[in-house]
């Protein structure tokens, strides 16, 4: 990527590459402002967004973001059966959430419109979804299991996409079980070699799985030339788009993806060295899924979600063997690509905020949900920013006044100074609509740093 | 014998403890002392859990251990073990709608290392099922454990449930787990909020304590 100036992208540091990626924030490239006041509102969102994320200063007020599921739907009288199924009704639907809401940036559509069509077409059997095994007014779910066995570990580390290609995807994907017969890719590189990989893409019950790979194609095809300029519209009306991918916890990955909680747990103890030389193998890997899908101007932001290192789930000692230096390597490649990492801790990371603190200050964010928010920014206020964590619970059921009573304080006790972003805990799928407002509305009132 | 067993199950040496198993039974051990053996070290690492030394990855594979030597133990066992004791019954279970028993089963798995008798319904419970198991139980308690915000509407419905069974009266009903918190109780007309499984036990121990 060339660069403005004699630098070339390779020989930049990486504050200078966030330092591009910020500058391209502010002025997005394909978004078409609806006016001056939506450009100038734009602007100032994500200078907020980037004051809060870099603390070297105080944004104007408190950032306000807001973590939900399918309440877009919900709050428009859908199910999430429509979500997925009705591409223009929930692309309006999500428009409206951001419009009527205006938090501090939008409300994506990507991961909670994705067309049904096109896993039923693939048989893919990771996740359930509204309309497959579950009623139209539940949200998808994974089904966790042991997809990768104990003995597969050397093929992982020796070969990543190898295993997850051949062994890995025909297991849990319909449309590709033609792809167990398949030989490794490497026959190619000589003709004489390569007819034993050619030959297996003749099998007859091959071409079912191509037709199914090709329609799911086209579904998920028609869905982006939709969803895409939707996201653009959006910037366009004033409210930035903040991730620009995401990726995993090298752990996470196999935990959650390959050999599920149980299976991850018992290989701790019977194959701990399996384990780290896999999370090591994988680290690399989730910086580069990351870097495949983003260019100089996507947004900055890289989300991942953490699930398997969050206080309960492993000793100190154990994050700090399994969890901990696979995903710093992770945090840290991305930071030197200039992202910002943008960490989900689902449940607690109390007992994990020493190792936080570790990061180089101003270039991770991370979003809380049952962590202390005072103790957080206590131990981590000079290294990174926070963002949450009003319960779910409270979205549901408390008034708008407690609502508003609750962030005035979290804003207090853990905003002073910068470096905070309001939200709550963790993904809204039908919270009360006024508490929503009432949220979004105590840091417009309440979040001025003056 | 019966020290190391415990002492390699506490440590988590799995190889080990199945082949103390293994050797005591061709010596013509009893099966019934390899059990004692093996309630003994979960009550250690219960213990452990609850100090906060250790963590759910022990749960786990101890819960993994002990299968397997159940396992072993099974053809070796001409009659049951006459169960102990038990200081009361809890049926627990996780809602409707939800899936996550991780929590659950640790809250099963210290409640159970604590004395008491414990029935889990499993996950995805629908309210039907938590009413037929306390018609037929009688518990005590009855503990259930949800995740998901979803949870909160059918923690309440289960609880509704009971009480049109005419099941309410003199049962007591604490909840947890990932969003449930002391808003949800009094949402859900449960009688006790637990952060954790200890909350699940020091509620137990105190409502069995005061019958
Ligand atoms: C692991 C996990 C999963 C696993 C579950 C595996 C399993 N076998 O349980 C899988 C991957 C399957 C999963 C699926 C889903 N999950 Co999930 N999951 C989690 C996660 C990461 C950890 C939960 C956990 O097990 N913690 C470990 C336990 C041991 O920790 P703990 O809570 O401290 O445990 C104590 C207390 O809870 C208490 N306790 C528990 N039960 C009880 C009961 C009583 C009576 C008492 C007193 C105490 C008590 O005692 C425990 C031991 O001390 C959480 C996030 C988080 N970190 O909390 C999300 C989370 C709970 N999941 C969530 C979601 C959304 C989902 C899915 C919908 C995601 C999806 N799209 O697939 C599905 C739903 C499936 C379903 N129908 O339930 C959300 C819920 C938010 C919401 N709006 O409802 C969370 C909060 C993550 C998030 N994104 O915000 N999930």
């Amino acid at each position: 990527m060339p660069v403005a100036g004699e630098k070339s992208w390779n020989d930049l540091s990486g504050p200078e590459r966030r330092a591009i990626r910020f500058a391209k924030w502010l002025e997005p490239e394909g978004v078409t402002f609806r006016d001056a006041e939506a450009k100038a509102a734009y602007k100032q969102r994500v200078s907020r967004l980037i004051d809060a994320v870099e603390l070297e200063k105080a944004p104007d007020r408190v950032p306000v973001l807001t973590k939900m599921g399918f309440y877009p739907a919900h709050r428009a009288g859908l199910t999430p059966y429509d979500a997925m199924n009705d591409t223009d009704r929930a692309l309006e639907a999500w428009s409206r959430a951001t419009i009527e809401l205006q938090p501090d940036g939008l409300i994506s559509p990507l991961h909670n419109t994705m067309p049904a069509k096109a896993f039923e077409l693939l048989d893919y059997r990771l996740y359930d979804w509204p309309g497959h095994n579950l009623p139209k007014d539940a949200g998808y779910q994974y089904n966790e299991d042991e997809y990768m066995t104990p003995e597969e570990y050397d093929h992982l580390i020796e070969d990543p996409s190898d295993f997850l290609w051949r062994v890995y995807l025909p297991r849990v994907v319909g449309a590709y079980e033609g792809f167990s017969i398949l030989s490794p890719a490497y026959d190619m590189v000589e003709l004489p070699f390569s007819t034993a990989h050619i030959g297996p893409w003749g099998a007859p019950h091959q071409k079912d799985g191509f037709e199914r790979l090709a329609a799911a194609g086209r579904e998920v095809g028609t869905w982006a030339e939709k969803v895409f300029p939707m996201i653009a519209q959006m910037q366009g009306a004033g409210f930035p788009d903040y991730w620009g991918y995401a990726t995993k916890a090298p752990f996470d990955f196999i935990g959650d993806s390959l050999r599920g909680t149980r299976g991850v747990i018992v290989d701790m103890f019977k194959k701990p060295e399996k384990v780290i030389e896999a999370c090591e193998r994988l680290a690399p890997l989730m910086v580069r899924w990351a870097l495949a899908h983003t260019t100089v101007d996507s947004a900055p932001g890289i989300f991942i979600p953490l699930h398997k290192g969050a206080d309960g789930f492993m000793s100190d000692e154990q994050f700090r063997t399994f969890y901990w230096p696979s995903l710093k390597k992770v945090l840290l490649g991305l930071i030197d690509h200039g992202f910002v990492p943008w960490l989900f801790a689902e449940g607690g990371y109390n007992s994990r905020l020493e190792a936080i603190a570790e990061l180089p200050k101003g270039t991770t964010v991370w979003m809380f949900d049952r962590t202390d928010m005072v103790e957080a920014k206590r131990v981590i206020g000079g290294t990174a920013c926070i963002q949450g964590n009003v319960p779910l619970s409270m979205m549901h059921m408390s008034t708008p006044d407690e609502v508003t009573a609750y962030c005035r304080e979290l804003i207090r006790t853990a905003g002073h100074g910068g470096g905070f972003i309001l939200d709550v805990g963790a993904n809204m799928e039908s919270p009360k609509e006024e508490n929503v407002v009432a949220m979004i509305q105590a840091a417009k009132q309440y979040g001025a740093y003056s | 014998m019966a020290h190391d067993l415990v002492e390699a199950l506490v440590h988590m040496k799995e190889k080990e403890a199945l082949s103390i198993v293994e050797v005591s039974l061709e010596g013509g051990g009893d099966p019934n002392d390899i059990l004692a053996s093996c309630s003994e070290a979960m009550q250690i690492v219960g213990e452990r859990f609850q100090e906060g030394s250790y963590f759910l990855p022990e749960l786990i594979m101890s819960g993994e251990m002990l299968k397997k030597i159940a396992a072993i133990l099974k053809p070796h066992m001409a009659t049951q073990v006459a169960s102990e004791a038990k200081l009361g019954r809890v049926v627990l279970g996780t809602v409707r709608g939800d899936i996550h028993d991780i929590g659950k089963d640790i809250v099963g798995f210290v409640l159970d290392v604590n004395g008491f008798e414990v029935t889990d319904l499993g996950i995805n419970v629908p309210e039907q099922k938590f009413v037929d198991a306390v018609r037929d139980l009688s518990p005590g308690v009855l503990a259930l454990s949800g995740f998901l915000t979803i949870a909160f509407d059918t923690m309440k419905s289960t609880i509704a449930a009971l009480e049109e069974a005419g099941l309410r009266n003199g049962l007591r009903v604490i909840i947890g787990g990932g969003q449930i918190d002391e808003t949800v109780r009094a949402f859900t007309g449960a009688d006790a909020y637990g952060a954790d499984a200890m909350a699940a036990v020091a509620y137990t121990k105190e409502m069995a304590g005061a019958k």
